[in-house]
């Protein structure tokens, strides 16, 4: 399947160089009339909103330039995206889960330094958070972190070791203790533990924690992208409803072009522009439509009945960066590590 | 006597060419890169690494799964194995292609499906719930799936061997007086032992690498379900090459123990009935 993609894509790259006639970087300037194609390695749940956000993107790029664009998509588990890209698979642009991911490409030499300010807000244009779903009529009364610990609860969250949301989920559990217990850490970890000793399935990764909790069937409340929840919900309106917490983490997945690519293929016009066109309204208002929020403030105000938009949200900097958290929480030998050990 | 044979590959030299080619190119060197990823870490931390005591509970769990997978496949597989070819039955054929279904679909969805239905929900776990057993998401669940991918092994290694077993023998057993039970053990069974070690080699080496449809199944706790190549996956999303490599070095040295031993076991067995 990879090398098919690798094989499709060498020879699109191989047809547009003979276009440009050996030009090097002549962009796609010098031949308007020609197709260009690029690649959007994404993760997972952005399934839906890339197919919608793709057709809009092709429009406004044909109206904008004349040319076509074809774009393709790839998704799977963030990490593992990040690392087919970093190990060679060509991507223009990657939209991922974490910052921390496409770092790990930026390591590989495939993205420049300071990517994160090349779009504006974090590069991210839309954000989610992490939320509770449990069944219909919530017969555990669960209504906050707290309840989460208490016992007889069954907990499903993936194991933020393999799995790049669910490391959201942590954090925003962390968030919750640390203000709860003045930011003690002996009490937070103690709360983090209780949380994860209740967790039935460890599964390792997002869409197969939804599997085990929507289809078999297992656990009282599923920790998840509010994204994915509402798609759950929306499937399924009679068996579940969501509960958003108190306090939760302002999820930030990131965007960014991938310039060793976009250089060698001379398609940094177009894929800077479809980035960009990501901040566009109709585009907040697709992001939205899929149930991600908005990270324009006036667009979210127009889904104030869908999202709870009092919730008070931490960012990834309360916990010092990316960097930081990985290395405390989730490297061999962190936190995460520490409350199964002890 | 001298060996005077024809064979229908010619030349010794270029065969051998080919062998060694292809198995360095698709079995040494990929081998050979794990070890050179593992040799950035020095002795010390290697040891750290693979004494863990969350991977030395992985390699608990996997072992031990693999290992009792493996044996009810080596007794399920001989059984299977004898019906299907001393027994004629209709939809035989049907029968058999069956056997080879865990080749070929994709262990993910075999992981799957055999989750939903040995979950406490599901159709079989459901039954079992009721005695207070639960299958999906602990070891049992675990087993369980490798059984599903292991047993094509056991049954395909046995197969020919109890196609080609003559049974003259038996009958003769049975003329002097033998029982059934004797008949098995001091007949057929000797006959089948070096297959049937193969296949328990083959199976169990397969389990213990089986990633796609355990992790479904197995719930993924840390020092109670968690598989070994769960670990190594963890440590490649932390883009820690080494340590994973190290990880998986200790597995494959194991593997390899165990397929060694195996063949060694086998060859002595053949050896035996050949009178050597």
């Amino acid at each position: 399947m990879k090398k098919k993609l690798i094989s499709i894509l060498l020879a699109a790259a191989l047809t547009l160089t003979a276009f440009t006639g050996c030009g090097g970087n002549n962009d796609s300037g010098s031949d308007k009339s020609k197709k260009v194609t690029i690649t959007n390695v994404s993760y997972d749940p952005t399934r839906e909103l890339y197919e919608a956000y793709n057709k809009i993107f092709a429009e406004h790029w044909k109206e904008k330039t004349g040319q076509e664009v074809e774009i393709t998509q790839s998704h799977g588990g963030s990490g593992k995206q990040a690392l087919e890209v970093a190990n060679g698979l060509e991507a223009d642009v990657v939209t991922l889960a974490l910052e921390g991911d496409v770092n790990a490409v930026r390591d590989a030499g495939l993205i420049e330094d300071g990517w994160v300010d090349e779009f504006p807000l974090d590069s991210s244009p839309y954000t989610s958070t992490i939320v509770f779903l449990v069944r219909k009529g919530n017969p555990k009364n669960i209504q906050d972190w707290g309840d989460l610990v208490k016992e007889g609860v069954g907990v499903i969250t993936p194991n933020p070791k393999t799995s790049g949301g669910a490391r959201w989920n942590y954090l925003a559990a962390w968030a919750y203790a640390d203000q709860l217990y003045n930011g003690d850490e002996a009490q937070v970890k103690d709360f983090i533990k209780k949380l994860y000793k209740n967790v039935l399935v460890l599964d390792s990764g997002a869409r197969g924690a939804t599997t085990t909790f929507v289809e078999n069937k297992q656990g009282d409340v599923l920790l998840a992208w509010e994204n994915e929840a509402y798609l759950s919900k929306q499937d399924y309106p009679d068996d579940y409803e969501i509960i958003t917490p108190s306090i939760s983490i302002l999820a930030q997945p990131s965007v960014a072009i991938v310039d060793e690519v976009v250089d060698e293929r001379g398609t940094r016009e177009v894929a800077t522009e479809y980035l960009n066109y990501l901040y566009s309204d109709e585009a907040q208002r697709i992001a939205g439509d899929n149930f991600y929020r908005p990270s324009n403030a006036d667009i979210l105000k127009e889904y104030a009945d869908v999202f709870d938009l009092n919730i008070n949200l931490v960012t990834i900097n309360d916990f010092g960066g990316w960097a930081k958290a990985q290395s405390t929480h989730f490297a061999d030998g962190g936190v995460f590590d520490q409350i199964y050990e002890e | 006597m001298k060996k005077v044979s024809k064979r229908v590959i010619p030349g010794f030299g270029l065969s051998m060419g080919v062998t060694l080619s292809i198995l360095s190119v698709i079995v040494l060197i990929p081998l050979a890169s794990l070890v050179v990823f593992t040799a950035q870490m020095d002795f010390d931390e290697i040891i750290r690494t693979i004494t863990r005591d969350r991977v030395l509970a992985s390699f608990e769990v996997s072992f031990l799964t693999a290992f009792i997978a493996s044996a009810i496949n080596a007794v399920m597989g001989v059984i299977l194995a004898w019906v299907l070819v001393r027994y004629d039955f209709p939809l035989k054929r049907l029968l058999d292609g069956m056997i080879e279904l865990p080749f070929a679909l994709p262990t993910a969805v075999a992981g799957i499906a055999l989750t939903s239905l040995t979950s406490d929900q599901g159709l079989i776990g459901s039954f079992f719930a009721k005695y207070g057993i639960k299958i999906a998401y602990t070891r049992i669940g675990i087993t369980v799936a490798l059984v599903f991918v292991g047993i094509p092994f056991v049954v395909r290694a046995v197969q020919p061997v109890l196609e080609k077993l003559d049974p003259t023998y038996e009958e003769a057993a049975g003329v002097m007086g033998a029982s059934r039970i004797k008949i098995f053990w001091k007949v057929i069974f000797p006959e089948i032992k070096p297959a049937l070690f193969t296949g328990f080699g083959l199976a169990f080496g397969r389990c213990l690498g089986e990633y796609g449809s355990v992790v479904f199944i197995a719930g993924n706790q840390p020092f109670e379900t968690e598989i070994t190549p769960l670990i190594i996956m963890s440590e490649l999303q932390e883009y820690d090459y080494a340590s994973a490599t190290a990880i998986a070095l200790v597995m494959l040295v194991a593997s390899f123990a165990v397929l060694f031993v195996v063949n060694m076991i086998q060859a002595r067995s053949t050896r035996i009935l050949k009178g050597g």
